[in-house]
């Protein structure tokens, strides 16, 4: 089980947050702040496996982590998901994203974070991985995306008529 | 108040504060126009205030005040509303708030809308936060929704039922058969939920887990399909199609077979050839392989399998990508227990891996490594270890340093490698190592009696060298209170010999006292050792003496206690001295969970490295009450017997000190129970050179037994020194009381009785073996018996 998916850059700001399991607001930006201290203190030609610190779980848990230009991707996982599959889990994320986005960067992420959630919703659900095909993914964001565009425009066009 | 700005604008307006307390303020402006916002009446913004709510919880202010508004938004009929709605409801609402109830049912209409975009919302929304009710409410709902629905539809109600399942295990039953139904199912993404479901009711149910292995056909099929099947570029990923669900299903087919003779006979061929086909140069096919690798070894597989899976974890081993060798170590690590050889082959590139630079592999190097120590290879694992050890990051240290005691511990070759071992450790990471260490390296080395000398010299040395690793510095101030003498005489056949003079100890011992690094425990040392060396040296016994008085009026209560008590024994008792101070007898070893009287109520600890030495004050405590009792008077000539109190892990042996009567004065002992000795039957064990041994037993209990061992003497020479000292099998517990006398008068005057209580629970068969020792006309005599058979009852 995927028990919290972190995204923030360098500098340790968070950019998405989503924990599959509850803790109070105070103990989530300290996870935040740990998992960052963990993960910038390693180097670029390590591995991308960290055992998690004391906050989020025990031995069980592990910090599967991706660096890209200036955003670390974490996934917080226990031991039932394959460390590898959630690597590629990770690159299947950036590609979705990269494609949605049209050659995302950072400032996308954050002026755009409920669309980042939507699109995150489509792949992890629950804590659980739930659809790994990126053309499908992006069919169903598309879908909904244009729901939402015909209800405001609907909306728009009915105070017009007032 | 500032009218309300688009999520957009509120963003850029966080970004450009330039400090902590500009951002504050725009926030606090922020939130309190969003309060108002929600306490007007429907307007069109709802959705933007709610979604930057929402930011601004993200960057961690309170944002509890939007929870009735999440509950309003996920009931309105437009779908903006309801998405952002629902995701304000994972992220702010939980199990334990009132609010969450008032959703249920929200999402219970949810689920049947007509539009599959609204029930995919409420369904995430409860797979993320769903509490025991609310699953309890909508399982059937969720069950009819995995029946009749479409694919994506489908795949979203099986992972909801995951996380019913696991909030409400009796649920279980509700879904099983639907799972298995859904097997049949063409689109990957629903069977990844079954799978994934499936998994979740073996793991909690075992009868469910016999229902499912009928399904090891299908799974073999479904995963026959993805491995030999072409190109097919929806579910391609680097070559690999699906590789997530590959996956997915071996683990489940792990579950299945595991401890399963028929059901890892239908999975052998499958494994065989995806072990064989899949391509390794990519990580996603380097997942599968692992994958399959992992199941071989779990379930009961063939031979041929095993070694392949075994080849490709060396393989792995050797990849250049630091990922690949971290997971490869992780499942060597599972399976060292199971297949020691096959793992020992590889332990060459395992030990290299200790010197790389990642700290995550150099962790998972460590415990692999010391998992493989054994006694053919501990001479050159522990170079390797004791090498790593000086390079080590400090969090690994402590782990590190224990498992290197437990290693020497087991296959020490010699007890001089044994020592020098410990030694190191001591120098290197003295302030990590666990608080038993002290008393176990002193028991080594009081058990070693030929290497004396050598120890105690190179502890001096150490002790020059560097005084502040405290547990160093307590075992040296200890070894040259005891070999002072061994130390001042210089010659030693192991070392070069080094003219040490009785000024130059004291000055290190002193150096010790006076110096800020060292703890009250070592200084405590420090003073025993001193005084113990007034009888072992002859020249300073004055500087001794005003040493010691200096220290009566320290302000550490303990060393005042002990320098005043030491002053006494200068003065008054200067007669009882020599004896109060002799030689320590070799302290021998406690067998696991024996308390032996001497540790007063002393629980054994867990081992936590950096914490006071609890140990010590306890072991020096003991030496002043020993020395209190004898100054208090006892007419008992023996010398005062001071046994370890801590638990030394796995001796092969165990025997116990013998208590004496002396111990009982300490006060809240375990009463040694002396029970009347009826007539037993007795049996001559030993008879030689006029030395006769009998034993008689008795039973006690159910698997308790009392020996009574009688000695006599029918020489004409007094026999002193008589010791008896036994050994049984492993799992017998032994006690031994204390022996009655140690000198056997001639002609059979006097005898010596020693009782022995041993405690059989596991009925095995039992032996004893007996050494004998005692003088006789000067010179000394030393045997062993072995007894096989007890006369019983």
């Amino acid at each position: 089980m995927i028990k919290a998916i972190l995204i923030f850059n360098n500098h340790g700001k968070p950019r998405l947050s989503k924990f599959y399991e509850h803790y109070t607001e105070d103990t989530e930006q300290q996870i935040i702040r740990e998992t960052f201290h963990l993960v910038s203190k390693r180097d670029e030609n390590v591995c991308n496996f960290l055992e998690g610190g004391m906050l989020i779980g025990g031995s069980d848990y592990k910090l599967i982590y991706r660096h890209y230009a200036t955003l670390y991707f974490v996934f917080c996982v226990d031991s039932s998901e394959s460390e590898l599959g959630i690597l590629d889990l990770i690159q299947v994320f950036v590609e979705t994203l990269d494609k949605c986005f049209e050659n995302v960067c950072e400032l996308d992420l954050i002026f755009h974070v409920d669309k980042v959630h939507n699109i995150l919703a489509e792949m992890v659900m629950g804590g659980m991985v739930l659809e790994t095909n990126m053309n499908e993914i992006i069919t169903q964001v598309d879908a909904q995306n244009k729901m939402e565009k015909a209800e405001t425009f609907i909306f728009q066009s009915t105070r017009q008529d007032r | 108040m500032s009218p309300s700005v688009p999520l957009q604008e509120m963003i850029r307006a966080i970004r450009s504060a330039r400090t902590q307390c500009e951002e504050r303020g725009v926030i606090q402006r922020e939130c309190a126009a969003i309060r108002a916002q929600f306490r007007q009446a429907d307007n069109g913004g709802r959705s933007h205030n709610l979604a930057k709510l929402l930011y601004v919880h993200m960057l961690g202010y309170p944002a509890h005040f939007g929870q009735m508004e999440c509950v309003r938004m996920i009931a309105s009929p437009r779908y903006s509303e309801k998405r952002v709605g629902y995701l304000g409801a994972m992220m702010l609402l939980d199990e334990k708030q009132d609010a969450s109830l008032l959703i249920t049912n929200s999402i219970k209409n949810d689920l049947s809308h007509s539009n599959q975009y609204v029930q995919s919302l409420a369904l995430c929304t409860l797979a993320c936060m769903g509490s025991a009710e609310m699953c309890r409410d909508l399982a059937p709902e969720i069950d009819r929704l995995l029946r009749a629905s479409n694919s994506y539809i489908k795949k979203k109600a099986a992972l909801c039922a995951v996380h019913i399942v696991r909030k409400v295990q009796d649920l279980g039953e509700l879904f099983a058969p639907t799972a298995r139904s859904l097997l049949a199912e063409k689109n990957h993404g629903v069977l990844h939920g079954a799978v994934v479901l499936i998994t979740e009711l073996c793991g909690q149910n075992t009868e469910t887990l016999e229902k499912f292995r009928k399904t090891v056909p299908d799974l073999v099929q479904i995963m026959k399909g993805l491995v030999i099947s072409g190109y097919s570029p929806e579910h391609d990923v680097a070559g690999i199609s699906d590789p997530f669900l590959q996956v997915r299903i071996l683990r489940l087919l792990r579950i299945l077979g595991r401890n399963n003779e028929a059901a890892s006979d239908a999975m052998n061929d499958l494994l065989a050839q995806v072990a064989t086909n899949t391509d390794s140069t990519k990580t996603v096919g380097n997942a599968v392989l692992y994958e399959t690798v992992l199941t071989v070894l779990d379930i009961k597989s063939e031979s041929g399998l095993r070694v392949l899976a075994v080849n490709i974890l060396g393989r792995f081993l050797l990849n250049n990508d630091r990922n690949i060798r971290y997971i490869a170590m992780t499942s060597l690590q599972k399976i060292v227990g199971t297949d020691h050889n096959a793992v020992q082959r590889h332990r060459g590139t395992i030990v290299d891996c200790l010197k790389d630079q990642d700290a995550s592999v150099k962790r998972r190097a460590l415990e692999l490594s010391l998992a493989l120590v054994s006694a053919t290879n501990i001479r050159s694992m522990m170079k390797e270890l004791l090498l790593f050890l000086s390079s080590c990051p400090p969090e690994l240290k402590a782990e590190a340093a224990s498992g290197i005691f437990n290693a020497a511990e087991r296959y020490a070759p010699s007890q001089r490698w044994h020592i020098d071992t410990i030694l190191h450790v001591l120098t290197t990471a003295g302030g990590d190592v666990r608080d038993e260490t002290v008393p176990n390296l002193i028991q080594l080395i009081t058990n070693t009696s030929e290497l004396h000398c050598y120890t105690v010299h190179k502890l001096y040395r150490a002790l020059l060298k560097d005084i502040s690793q405290q547990s160093l510095v307590q075992v040296a101030c200890w070894c040259i209170g005891e070999y002072g003498d061994l130390l001042v005489k210089g010659e030693c056949q192991e070392t070069e010999p080094v003219q040490v003079s009785e000024d130059d100890i004291l000055d290190a011992l002193e150096t010790v006292l006076q110096s800020h690094m060292s703890s009250p425990t070592t200084r405590g040392f420090a003073l025993t050792a001193t005084m113990k060396l007034s009888t072992r040296i002859t020249d300073n016994v004055d500087r001794i003496r005003s040493v010691v008085s200096i220290y009566g009026s320290c302000i550490d209560v303990e060393l005042q206690q002990r320098a005043v008590e030491y002053n006494a024994l200068f003065k008054k008792y200067d007669h009882m001295r020599a004896a109060v101070l002799e030689r320590m007898p070799v302290i021998e070893k406690n067998s696991p969970g024996h308390t032996n009287g001497v540790s007063t109520g002393e629980p054994v600890k867990e081992l936590k490295p950096v914490q006071v030495k609890q140990g010590e004050p306890q072991h020096a405590a003991n030496q002043v009450c020993d020395l209190l009792d004898l100054l208090g008077g006892s007419e008992e000539p023996q010398q005062p017997q001071l046994a370890a109190c801590s638990v030394v892990p796995a001796p092969p042996i165990s025997t116990s000190t013998a208590g004496g009567d002396l111990l009982d004065l300490l006060g809240g002992l375990e009463p040694t129970p002396l029970p009347l000795l009826t007539p037993a039957p007795t049996m001559t064990v030993y008879e030689k050179d006029g030395v006769t041994l009998t034993l008689s037993c008795e039973k006690q209990s159910d698997s308790g037994l009392m020996v009574t061992l009688t000695a006599s003497n029918s020489t004409d020479s007094n026999i002193s020194g008589f010791t008896l000292q036994a050994a049984v099998p492993k799992s017998v517990q032994l006690h031994m009381k204390a022996p009655s006398g140690d000198s056997l008068p001639p002609s059979d005057t006097a005898k010596v009785t020693q009782m022995v209580v041993l405690n059989n629970p596991n009925k095995v068969n039992l032996k004893m073996r007996i050494r004998i020792c005692y003088t006789i006309r000067g010179s000394t005599v030393q045997d062993t018996i072995q007894i096989d058979s007890f006369p019983t009852h």
